[in-house]
């Protein structure tokens, strides 16, 4: 509430607040965006207060750049991943105004720079620490020279820049001798030579992701060798076998996180060199790789650090399971996410002894009925993210203990939990967990056809709710919507595909409440022009998904699709492509947004494939 | 060894090569008698002629005689069943001479020639120290060869198209296949002659090539004397258009050299071209401030003559890191020829090459309008970004 101030000769009163006092309010202000930008129109005072201390910035139109840097002149963090369109013109106009300030900068999602305008920005902006160029595919070596520049830097992501080599990377290793994150995620142009140039010259390297390169022991030996080692992610290197991984014993005893899934080469007898660690390892990822059995899960009996531990994808005994029960430390974190072979007799085994767990992922674990929640729930009261997508033959009841007992849960996936009409979640369900769970940040009850507007009004309490995920739900209608609208205003993903009852009505408490939605999945539902195009003054919609609407005409895509100015990502039905005018898509895609186009042809049934019964026949 | 030949054993020896000698010693026989015939017709015509071509045709005369009654003596000793290997007492001369004694096929050209004009034997006097030189080669030579002989070019585990690739070959077998006679090339028929190995000398005064030489290492061949002569005594007049550094006086040095010329693509930014990627890496981990060198035609999307320009520049130029780079261009000579073709390597044959004519090249250059573009692109050129530069880089 505005004061009423005295006449603009005398000062306010806020003026006897120091600066940094009013900093620290601001400090206050960062979990929603928009409380910060309400503060900055009190006054003039305090417009210029908050354009002195806003050090973050995420825009959302990059023809903006050049105004915000202009106000915003000690920005030191600068995440252009929401700008699809960064040219090298762009980077000089960042380079030239943020100058020595800048320190962070993320690129991932921009496409249009090149080695010019990195060099640009490196040479302006000495204290650059952090840069993440992933998915810059275009970018070759002379890019990866530029950024050698950067003497200061620490973190480099550059997954997905497949164009980059050795060389590059070498380049890299010699100029940036103060990294201590790299990720070469998928950098399939890299190999042996130049992670183990890395190795040799960057030795305060704590963060190492070489996932899918094709390195192999000879470089795997020189990483393990570096000291300060911390984190470690060889997910899909084919490279690694049982005996590179004797490279451990040579000593690296700072390692706290490994990641070796998809390693196909990798058996038990290969992980039993992991004894080398049990003084370090915290966080292991085996998943898609070896069997889960009795021997696996003594050979990392003895790591006394372990606390998170993923297996998803894995072939899983009961006895393995079991003695994962029996080792000494208590799991925080476990996921046995699409594993085959997991039992209520194994599972509760794990949970009725692990008693701090905190994640649990059990999606796709068929098999596990009511008894395996019951221990759960009883077990694991600290439970802070529960994932049972697909655990079909878990009943109603089981739901309701959760919301009773779980009060710390934050996440919930229950996505596609019944058979048959008996079984499964309902209302009271929902109801129990909302109440239960106020925490709740994340909610799947995708295909749960007996969820209804009861659901989502007892959700909307809710109030960190971001992500809803509610496909399939067809008693679900506009009224439902608007509670969750007007509740949960940090709502950033909505999918209410194929709920056939949402209206154009839903819509627009939607455009007026939820400032922050970012991503909504809309096919099948009974939204129209009117209500897409209401949807146009939600400034940062970047992602829409619009298949089947039968209340869409092309002019009204047209129009809804020049209003939304922060798309960059469409999926559309094909059949849209020869109604709407070429020059459009030539506008959107100068303004960095793409198209996806889908051909399916419209599917009445929720389940047209009988995908449930054929898994069902399956296990 | 010596006991079952002398128990005469008469597998030891060959009818049919016994047969070849025998009509070699005939044919000798009449070469003998038509040498003295003509010795008695000159005798008999001498009177006009000045002493020394009289003292001259007598020593030819007498060289020929003596080399064919060698010739008769050695063929008619092999004739003998017990006489297979060298170790023969009888064999002695034709050990001295080199000749082998089993297959005693002979070419007529072998003996002395005198129409070289780089010197090669001055007087038949001198021909028996000289050939003692050879001594101690014949031994391994003759049964080196004569395993050649035998199955030259047909049951060599590798067979060899070139004989010098042979000879490297059996170079890797071992000393014992290292003697010059060993390598030498085989003699095409099928018979080994009693040969008397050539060798050369080279004209220069001083050149350990010389024949006055204290450690006089001799020349196998005319062409071999040629190579030397251009290669050692004479200026190097051309030069390599890719490297522009490399000089040669011998066209067929220049043509191997830019067949390999470039071939280090693997560039560190101190200027040290490696064959291999990984020799690279080796040497920037052992040092400091070595960073790789990228390849300029990545950063310069357009293509053209100016792009091969700047790759000749900095992937070529081992000596000069990045500021003399500019200069380097500066220093071109410019005689406007096309500038595409200064890259194909068949640019080299366009005159005649015979000895040591001068030969119009262009090394490197450019248009007069690709040039300018250089010039005027010159700001833009990496020497800027250090890329190149041990020095932004060096501690």
């Amino acid at each position: 509430m505005k004061k009423q101030l005295v006449p603009e000769s005398s000062s306010s009163r806020f003026d006897l607040l120091s600066e940094e006092i009013v900093f620290i309010i601001l400090d206050f202000l960062n979990e929603n965006p928009l409380d910060k930008k309400s503060f900055s129109r009190v006054s003039r005072s305090f417009y210029a207060i908050e354009s002195r201390h806003r050090k973050f910035l995420k825009p959302l139109r990059s023809e903006h750049l050049t105004k915000i840097l202009n106000r915003y002149r000690f920005v030191s963090t600068l995440d252009l991943s929401m700008c699809p369109r960064i040219t090298d013109a762009s980077l000089g106009v960042i380079s030239g105004r943020c100058k020595e300030m800048l320190r962070s900068i993320n690129l991932s999602r921009s496409k249009f720079f090149s080695h010019v305008g990195l060099t640009n920005l490196v040479m302006n902006c000495g204290n650059l620490v952090e840069i993440d160029l992933s998915n810059a595919t275009e970018l070759k070596d002379s890019a990866a020279a530029a950024i050698a520049g950067a003497k200061n830097l620490e973190r480099l992501c550059l997954a997905r820049c497949k164009s980059i080599t050795d060389i590059g990377i070498g380049c890299i290793a010699v100029g940036c001798r103060k990294l201590r994150l790299l990720s070469l995620k998928w950098c399939l142009g890299v190999a042996d030579l130049g992670v183990g140039l890395i190795a040799v010259k960057c030795k305060e390297i704590r963060s190492l992701d070489l996932s899918y390169l094709p390195i192999t022991s000879k470089s795997l030996s020189q990483i393990l060798q570096l000291q300060q080692l911390e984190d470690l992610v060889l997910e899909g290197c084919f490279g690694i076998d049982d005996d590179s991984l004797a490279a451990l014993k040579l000593g690296c005893k700072s390692l706290q996180t490994l990641d070796m899934s998809s390693c196909q080469n990798v058996s038990h007898v290969g992980l039993s060199s992991l004894n080398s660690l049990a003084e370090c390892l915290q966080q292991l990822n085996l998943s898609y790789g070896s069997r889960v059995d009795r021997a696996l899960a003594d050979s990392l009996q003895n790591l006394s650090m372990l606390h998170s531990v993923k297996l998803d994808g894995c072939q899983v005994t009961c006895s393995g399971l079991k003695a994962i029960g029996n080792w000494c430390v208590s799991l925080k974190e476990l996921s046995l996410s699409k594993c085959m072979g997991v039992t209520d007799e194994g599972l509760s085994s794990v949970v009725t002894k692990h008693k701090d767990m905190k994640q649990l992922d059990i999606t796709c674990c068929r098999k596990i009925t009511h008894l395996s929640l019951a221990n759960i729930t009883n077990s694991c009261t600290s439970l802070v993210s529960l994932k049972m997508e697909s655990c079909t033959s878990v009943s109603a009841e089981a739901f309701v203990l959760i919301g009773q007992r779980c009060q710390f849960l934050e996440e919930l996936d229950v996505t596609d939990n019944e058979i048959d009409d008996d079984a499964g979640i309902t209302d009271s369900s929902i109801l129990a967990i909302a109440c239960g769970c106020p925490g709740l940040e994340m909610i799947n009850i995708a295909y749960c056809e007996f969820i209804s507007d009861r659901s989502l009004k007892s959700l909307s309490k809710c109030s960190k709710l971001n992500t809803l995920e509610s496909r399939g739900c067809p008693l679900i209608t506009s009224s439902g919507l608007a509670a969750i609208a007007v509740g949960c205003k940090q709502l950033f993903k909505l999918d209410i595909k194929k709920c056939r009852n949402v209206d154009d009505a839903g819509m627009i408490p939607l455009a007026h409440f939820s400032q922050n939605l970012k991503q909504i999945n809309l096919s099948y539902s009974s939204v129209t022009d009117v209500g897409l195009l209401s949807l146009a003054s939600i400034s940062c919609l970047q992602s829409i998904t619009i298949l089947h609407l039968e209340g869409l005409t092309p002019s009204g895509l047209v129009a809804a699709l020049l209003a939304c100015g922060g798309l960059i990502k469409v999926k559309l039905h094909a059949s849209f492509k020869s109604l709407l005018p070429p020059l459009l898509f030539e506008h959107l895609d100068a303004r960095g947004c793409t198209f996806q186009w889908r051909a399916k042809t419209f599917q009445a049934e929720l389940d047209p494939k009988c995908w449930k019964l054929q898994l069902a026949d399956a296990e | 060894m010596s006991d079952p030949q002398e128990s005469n054993n008469t597998q030891d020896w060959d009818p049919r090569a016994m047969l070849n000698n025998l009509s070699f010693l005939e044919k000798k026989i009449h070469q003998l008698q038509d040498l003295v015939h003509v010795i008695v017709r000159r005798r008999a015509q001498s009177t006009g002629q000045a002493d020394e071509i009289l003292v001259q045709q007598q020593q030819l005369m007498t060289a020929d005689l003596t080399s064919i009654i060698v010739q008769l003596i050695s063929t008619a000793g092999s004739l003998l069943p017990s006489v297979k290997q060298t170790l023969c007492p009888e064999s002695s001369i034709s050990q001295q001479f080199g000749v082998t004694n089993q297959t005693a096929g002979v070419s007529d050209n072998v003996v002395f020639q005198h129409n070289n004009s780089v010197n090669k034997l001055e007087d038949p006097s001198d021909m028996t120290g000289f050939f003692g030189a050879e001594q101690n080669c014949p031994i391994e030579d003759h049964e080196m060869k004569s395993d050649d002989d035998a199955d030259e070019g047909e049951n060599l585990p590798p067979g060899f198209k070139r004989d010098a690739n042979l000879r490297m070959h059996m170079r890797g077998h071992g000393d014992e296949y290292k003697t010059p006679a060993a390598l030498a090339k085989p003699h095409k028929e099928s018979s080994s002659e009693p040969i008397l190995i050539k060798r050369y000398s080279c004209p220069y005064i001083g050149c350990k090539r010389n024949k006055d030489h204290k450690k006089f290492q001799p020349l196998k061949t005319i062409l071999c004397v040629k190579n030397h002569y251009k290669r050692t005594h004479c200026d190097k007049t051309y030069t390599c258009s890719r490297c522009n550094t490399k000089k040669f006086s011998v066209i067929a040095d220049l043509k191997t050299h830019e067949k390999h010329c470039g071939r280090d693509k693997w560039l560190c930014s101190c200027g040290t071209t490696f064959s291999r990627k990984d020799k690279l890496f080796g040497h920037i981990a052992l040092f400091q401030g070595h960073t790789p060198a990228i390849p300029v035609e990545e950063s310069k999307g357009s293509a053209g003559p100016s792009n091969k320009v700047e790759q000749l520049e900095f992937k070529y130029k081992s000596d000069a890191p990045s500021g003399s780079s500019c200069r380097n261009v500066m220093d071109l000579e410019r005689s406007g020829e096309d500038p595409i073709s200064y890259f194909s390597p068949l640019n080299f044959e366009t005159s005649g090459i015979d000895g040591f004519q001068e030969f119009p090249r262009p090394p490197f250059e450019d248009s007069e309008s690709s040039f300018s573009f250089l010039l005027s692109g010159s700001c833009d050129y990496p020497p800027k970004n250090g890329r190149y530069t041990g020095s932004n880089d060096m501690e």
